[in-house]
């Protein structure tokens, strides 16, 4: 029961700060979750990722319930789900009810410029910490680099590939290549024990 | 049975809406030509107020038009209709994950996801300079690059991650200091 609670004030806590998308939430699951809690990893955080990027809704949304079951059950999930939702379902209907021209009031753009300057400096951060744990070889760094150019200029292709292909497509590369390696390896593997075999009889 | 009206319309969005919050877009214009709930205006506003609170456009929206159609509750219910099928498909993959973590083709996978996830992240960053650092429209009018770079901006990006490199602070804390830059330095 403790657990469940703690989860959902954690949640309720990264509901509040969590500007900029799905992405900028890494930094700051890192720093709760890995951290401070040592709840999860920052590989499983970025496997997390991977997963909530091509299943259906919110990424950040996704990646909370995949922690909190992973703490501590159907519950946990549940009650990360809800402390994840808390605080903006409150800012919008705050919003919806009082304050119609909120996204125009000076003070709000002027602070939302500084914040995604942060988001901007919190989103490279991450990758230049995942990137010595994901592209590991050759064959990753092209996929990164085919991965980006699709996802950055799609608009300049007849018709932009949606998100969900490329990850999709990213995932059937990895299990061909791994597979490809696996063979190789136990080719490899198995010329090595039949020399090692050769030198015995002699 | 506006509440069930409501849950059922978000669900579905909810259901479909593949790769994060914009995701969304097509689906709630959808809806707004059937059901009137709200207006394609509307959801323009809803763009602008989610990129400057925290919570997805998906989840924006649904608390919103469920809060126009039928008062407070009606924004709670919409909100959980659109998160409804997300949180279930990830408790059975959740579930499915921990059994095959070890599974060749589950490493085969990830092993092309993960250079893939981080591109993602990039693109996301990139979107992101583009209007953090950068001011394309007003260089696209004048082709001047003194009007292209936010320098403002820029000197408070560079001290950030210098910032988040030596400082071993919350994220929240720079999140907090840069909106009191941007107010106070009029960025």
């Amino acid at each position: 029961m403790h657990t469940i609670g703690e989860m959902y004030l954690t949640f309720l806590k990264l509901g509040v700060v969590n500007f900029g998308g799905g992405y900028a939430m890494l930094p700051l699951l890192e720093r709760e979750l890995v951290d401070k809690r040592h709840w999860t990893t920052m590989e499983d955080l970025r496997d997390y990722f991977s997963i909530g990027q091509c299943t259906p809704g919110v990424i950040a949304l996704n990646v909370s319930t995949f922690i909190g079951q992973k703490k501590a059950g159907v519950a946990g999930a549940l009650a990360a789900g809800a402390g994840f939702l808390t605080c903006p379902i409150i800012i919008i209907l705050i919003i919806a009810a009082f304050l119609t021209n909120f996204a125009n009031y000076p003070v709000v753009q002027h602070a939302f410029a500084g914040i995604r300057v942060c988001v901007c400096v919190l989103i490279v951060q991450a990758v230049l910490r995942l990137w010595k744990s994901s592209v590991v070889d050759g064959f990753t760094l092209a996929l990164y680099l085919v991965i980006f150019a699709l996802h950055a200029f799609g608009g300049f292709l007849p018709a932009k590939i949606p998100a969900v292909i490329l990850v999709l497509c990213a995932g059937a590369a990895g299990i061909i290549m791994a597979t490809v390696k696996n063979k190789k390896n136990a080719a490899k593997a198995g010329a090595e024990t039949a020399d090692a075999g050769k030198e015995e009889t002699k | 049975m506006i509440f069930l009206q409501l849950i059922l319309q978000f669900f579905k969005t909810g259901l479909f809406s593949v790769g994060g919050g914009l995701a969304t877009l097509p689906f709630l214009y959808e809806m707004s030509d059937l059901t009137g709930w709200f207006s394609h205006a509307d959801i323009a506003d809803m763009i602008a107020v989610s990129e400057s609170t925290p919570g997805a456009i998906g989840i924006n929206m649904a608390t919103y038009a469920g809060f126009k159609t039928a008062g407070v509750a009606g924004g709670i219910m919409a909100t959980i209709g659109l998160a409804a099928p997300s949180v279930i498909i990830i408790l059975i993959i959740a579930k499915f994950l921990e059994k095959f973590r070890k599974n060749r083709l589950v490493e085969g996978a990830f092993y092309g996801l993960r250079p893939a996830s981080i591109a993602m992240i990039t693109v996301a960053g990139v979107n992101v300079a583009k209007v953090a650092l950068v001011d394309l429209p007003a260089f696209a009018a004048t082709g001047s690059f003194s009007a292209l770079f936010l320098w403002k901006n820029i000197i408070l990006g560079v001290l950030l991650f210098i910032g988040t490199r030596k400082l071993k602070w919350s994220p929240i804390i720079f999140i907090i200091i840069s909106a009191a830059v941007g107010i106070i330095f009029q960025l």
